[in-house]
């Protein structure tokens, strides 16, 4: 009798106790400096008289005045701008292409189709600098290719890391790195379609556009809510790559995206305040977009199912 | 079924008999557009890829003289002003990433192991709460999580060391969540329940009947971590100040950063690029035979 009930006081306690050193590391290293950044961002420090001395930096309470701050903060609203601008041509062109080439791997007699899924799926073994990285000698007019070609051919050589084709720039290095891994997924739900599914179309003389178009996209609809969603969320993180690029050109300020200023602030000027607040609003404008976006296709779906 | 069977032919299209006549130009006609649209694809992806091979084989004069995809001369000599650079901190940096991303992945595979067991094989109080806390960890920007991380590590005293880039990455909501998908799928409870009766203790039914069934998935979960851990920039980038315990992606980007005024560190910079990424592909290729790309997403179905 002792030894079932000291057993089944094992079985109780044993997911907890599995379930601890994942608890310990969210607390300490999510929950903690989340916290942290939250109450960071209502303080300030105020300085009393010149500044000198140990006592004269004191930290206070500043309310919502750091919020304040950086909602009329031109430049953040700017590098917000810049990374809408960024992700309307990422997220289109990159989820269009991973489809794309998912369909393709999908259709009959396609050949050399592990080869090229290979191919297309090797970015994602690259890192984010190293492609930015490689991507920007390519855009160098000295060593790039596509200059070279131009310049025979006599025709114009645009910048590619200046104004609006640096929008161009930036959003090919990030297609080139993405599209492999979402083509993954989306090809992974087309091949779990039971192919009876739309033999019966094809007995009735449907061409294979017709048959993507009208039973294997709306098939993996719910897969491409999940690339779009996971999608959203990188473009707005975007980071690494015109950090990167900042040495090749100018036209890359050190507060391009909004995560760059957030750094700037925090390391380069030193206001970790305000750097904690606009940190907070970013993440609060992920939170609210994501699950935005998946309450509106949940929504969608439901509408489907039920006509 | 007979359609299924045409389609694997190579260029039977035509040899269908009993199908629509109009069809068989058309079926051939799109079979090609597939293979050229993914041909185009793979180009696209492996240019780069073709560009930073050739580039690093090119001494400093031929990078700017000679055509982009001709192959150089200098490699050998690049390889060893690379080794050279500063005493060698370029392997420094390899065996940095080699070691964040070996014992990091290791770690975090240890910890998403538990946890997904846990979530999958066990009812108790608070388990869907626990894993959508843990799951929303996802939603956090890295950078929103790292700056208070290096302020909260500065206090312990620990900012610019080889913990402070290792413990941040252990615990990835990712890995649990692939981890709960593939226990609940790879451990069947009667099997568990079996154990139990066998007065096996908990922690034994774990390790001796459920993770060899579950090995596969943390293959999986290991190497998704290895990669994204090799492939961090962003935390090393504002924990590590002492280059000596630089990542090869910070390494690279520092290069780069005094490289972009003196077109003399270029070929530095392609070659420890080209040399940065060979790891990665090798795994890659290695691997891929094994190593089910479908997990990756196959959770999404569920």
């Amino acid at each position: 009798m002792t030894s079932t009930s000291r057993k089944a006081y094992g079985v109780k306690g044993a997911p907890y106790a599995f379930l601890m050193p994942a608890t310990v590391l969210f607390l300490l290293f999510f929950a903690l400096p989340i916290g942290y950044a939250v109450w960071l961002s209502f303080r300030k420090v105020k300085v009393s008289g010149l500044g000198l001395g140990s006592g004269a930096r004191k930290e206070v309470w500043a309310g919502l005045e750091n919020y304040t701050d950086a909602l009329t903060d031109n430049e953040l609203v700017a590098g917000a701008l810049r990374v809408l601008g960024y992700g309307c041509i990422v997220v289109p062109v990159m989820l269009g292409l991973a489809l794309l080439f998912a369909l393709m791997l999908d259709s009959e007699k396609v050949r050399l189709a592990p080869v090229t899924r290979l191919a297309i799926f090797l970015p994602y073994a690259i890192p984010g600098v190293v492609a930015a990285l490689l991507w920007g000698f390519l855009y160098l007019p000295d060593v790039s290719p596509f200059y070279f070609v131009l310049e025979k051919l006599g025709l114009p050589q645009p910048d590619l890391l200046d104004g609006g084709p640096l929008y161009l720039a930036l959003s090919n290095i990030a297609v080139w790195g993405g599209t492999g891994f979402n083509m993954i997924v989306i090809y992974t739900s087309l091949q779990a379609i039971p192919t009876e599914v739309y033999e019966a179309a094809r007995l009735d003389g449907a061409t294979p556009l017709q048959i993507a178009l009208r039973i294997k996209i709306p098939m993996v609809a719910p897969s491409l809510v999940l690339t779009f969603f996971f999608s959203i969320i990188a473009t707005l993180q975007v980071f690494n790559e015109p950090t990167t690029l900042k040495p090749l050109t100018n036209s890359v300020s050190t507060t391009w995206s909004p995560l760059m200023k957030v750094y700037q602030d925090a390391f380069g000027k030193g206001d970790i305040y305000a750097a904690a607040a606009q940190a907070t609003i970013i993440a609060l404008a992920t939170l609210l977009l994501s699950f935005g976006f998946l309450r509106a296709a949940n929504r969608r779906n439901k509408q489907e199912a039920s006509r | 079924m007979s359609s299924l069977a045409v389609g694997k032919a190579d260029t039977a299209a035509d040899a269908a008999p009993g199908t629509d006549r109009s069809r068989p130009p058309l079926r051939r006609r799109i079979a090609l557009i597939p293979t050229v649209t993914l041909l185009l694809g793979a180009l696209y992806c492996l240019l780069p890829v073709a560009w930073v091979v050739i580039a690093a084989t090119k001494s400093g004069s031929e990078l700017f003289s000679t055509f982009t995809f001709l192959p150089g001369t200098g490699f050998t000599d690049n390889f060893a002003d690379l080794s050279a650079y500063r005493d060698g901190v370029y392997w420094q940096w390899m065996g940095n990433s080699a070691l964040y991303a070996g014992l990091g992945a290791l770690l975090s595979t240890v910890v998403s192991a538990f946890s997904g067991y846990a979530l999958a094989i066990y009812r108790f109080r608070g388990r869907e709460a626990m894993f959508n806390v843990l799951l929303a960890g996802v939603l956090m920007p890295p950078v929103i999580l790292a700056i208070p991380q290096y302020l909260l590590l500065a206090k312990a005293d620990l900012t610019d060391s080889y913990l402070s880039v290792l413990l941040p990455q252990i615990l990835s909501p990712y890995g649990v969540y692939l981890s709960r998908i593939y226990a609940a799928a790879a451990v069947p409870a009667d099997v568990v329940e079996a154990g139990r009766m066998d007065g096996a203790s908990e922690w034994r039914i774990f390790t001796r009947v459920a993770l060899p069934m579950m090995v596969p998935g943390m293959v999986t979960v290991f190497l998704f971590q290895f990669v994204a851990i090799w492939n961090n920039f962003l935390l090393p980038y504002i924990m590590l100040s002492d280059d000596e315990r630089f990542p090869i992606t910070l390494g690279l980007y520092t290069l780069l950063e005094q490289g972009a005024n003196t077109p003399a560190l270029y070929t530095l910079v392609i070659t420890g690029a080209f040399l940065a990424v060979l790891p990665l592909v090798a795994l890659f290729l290695v691997i891929q035979r094994f190593w089910s790309l479908d997990l990756l997403s196959g959770a999404v179905k569920s």
